[in-house]
């Protein structure tokens, strides 16, 4: 019997549709699939989009896999949006902003609800990555709505990451405080042909340089997301690399999304910056990097479920009430539950 | 309660909502949208003017278990058929389909011949459609 792997490998749409939903599932499957599917990857170009709601961020997607499209890249699209924390639903809107992809075989879109684990969204997310890099997708990007820690751990999978902004939706005390600017490689300043858009450029800008004053922090900015704690990268600085090519400076491009201006320049840019990675060699760092945060997340859902399954809900609910009580505090319900699977 | 501790590896009911043709109301898609989520769904929802190609391509993309389509054009006896022919020539057979809109009630044992799941009018009650979706893709 072919399996489904090798369905997908031929490049059959449907079987790629269901392995994507049993992978989302986290089937027997599904992990068969991967395991049989993994040896094909790590050939795609991986791009992390992300940014508060409503800065443009599918529309930025649909404009860009139409560009790609023009180079007759294949083209696939992870749209991430929340899940209810109350009732595990979701709408998923993103595929209104891309109707423009539409009847086009080379372009395929997955919408995708957060679920709401722990480490697990940034899991499941890395496995429909994987499948749509070994199905021959060339560029892939992944939209997610940003904000929090799920988001930067989403970036992780990425290799070029942008960071979409619009003018009006705070001043640079919120740069400051969204801690997502680190993670870009590209700012994106969207909407641009809205009033405001100088300023809003101009607190990013500054910004960057407050969060790299020197131009030898930059020479790490290749692996961003694993600069170690302030002092230790101090200390590291010195032996930092040589080249002063090596030196990867976030640009900052506006766009208008819903008309497709700075586009092309966008397009470059992330062109650049896949070859800034292949050139510095920071492309093995970062896959490595990849490949160590997507096995964390794997490590932290199998970890969770695990204890699931040994702890079972009215267990739990038994130990909430006592905290409740107040005869229990966070810390010792924690050991406690802990300590349970061990029973 | 927050469901937080939800297993993420739950199976859930993944739905469609898609308006085809050329009217532009969607507050009743919207609405149903909205019930659906708070029952637990997953809801892809596309917005307006789909063509009937676009539908099938994001059902099938999508891999959901329902098309919800909502149509107060009148055209449902056009547009219907031609849905359910795309599906089926996609190899999803299985996908459930659901009509909310204006249909004039001669019309619904035609559509439920096509294979149409179930069609609802104004005044439908959310919790029926609800509830019929469960039922269906059980």
């Amino acid at each position: 019997m072919i399996s489904l792997a090798e369905t997908v490998l031929r490049g059959d749409r449907l079987a790629l549709a269901r392995l994507l939903t049993q992978v989302e599932n986290n089937t027997a499957d599904g992990q068969a699939a991967l395991n049989a599917l993994f040896p094909y990857t790590g050939k795609a170009h991986l791009i992390g989009v992300t940014g508060a709601p409503g800065t443009g961020k599918s529309s930025l997607v649909n404009q860009l896999a139409l560009h790609f499209r023009k180079e007759g890249k294949r083209v696939a699209i992870v749209a991430v949006d929340p899940s209810s924390p109350f009732t595990g639903g979701a709408v998923l809107g993103d595929r209104v902003r891309m109707k423009d992809l539409s009847g086009d075989n080379g372009v395929f879109i997955r919408s995708m609800a957060s679920r709401g684990s722990i480490g697990g969204l940034a899991q499941a997310t890395a496995n429909l990555v994987q499948v749509f890099d070994a199905a021959g997708y060339e560029i892939i990007m992944i939209e997610t709505v940003g904000a929090g820690q799920s988001e930067v751990d989403i970036a992780k999978l990425a290799h070029t990451t942008l960071v979409v902004e619009a003018p009006g939706l705070g001043d640079d005390i919120q740069a400051i405080k969204a801690g997502i600017l680190e993670i870009a490689d590209i700012i994106v300043v969207n909407k641009a042909d809205r009033p405001g858009v100088e300023n809003t450029e101009k607190a990013l800008k500054s910004m960057l340089d407050l969060a790299h004053p020197t131009q030898k922090v930059f020479a790490h900015h290749g692996t961003p997301l694993r600069l170690p704690p302030f002092s230790e990268k101090m200390g590291r600085e010195k032996e930092g690399r040589e080249s002063e090519n090596n030196i990867w400076i976030p640009p900052l491009q506006r766009t208008i999304a819903t008309d497709g201006e700075g586009i092309d320049e966008l397009a470059q840019h992330i062109v650049k910056h896949g070859e800034y990675l292949h050139f510095s060699g920071d492309w093995t760092i970062r896959e490595r990097a990849r490949l160590e945060s997507e096995l964390d997340a794997a490590l932290q859902s199998a970890l969770m479920n695990q204890f699931r399954e040994r702890v079972l809900e009215d267990q739990f609910n038994k130990v909430v009430d006592q905290v409740f009580e107040r005869s229990l505090s966070p810390s010792e319900a924690v050991k406690a539950l802990l300590n349970w699977r061990l029973k | 309660m927050v469901k937080d501790r939800t297993a993420l590896n739950e199976k859930k009911i993944r739905v469609l909502v898609a308006k085809p043709g050329l009217d532009g109301h969607d507050r009743g898609a919207k609405v149903v949208a909205r019930a659906l989520r708070d029952s637990g769904m997953e809801v892809i929802y596309t917005g307006l003017r789909q063509t009937p190609e676009m539908i099938a391509e994001a059902a099938l993309q999508e891999d959901v278990d329902v098309v919800g389509l909502s149509i107060l054009s009148g055209a449902h006896m056009a547009l219907a058929p031609r849905i359910m022919d795309l599906l089926k020539a996609n190899g999803q057979t299985n996908v459930k389909v659901f009509i909310g809109g204006i249909v004039p009630d001669e019309d619904i044992p035609r559509l439920m011949e096509m294979g149409i799941a179930g069609v609802y009018g104004p005044g439908a009650s959310t919790e029926d459609i609800v509830k019929d979706i469960k039922n269906a893709v059980k």
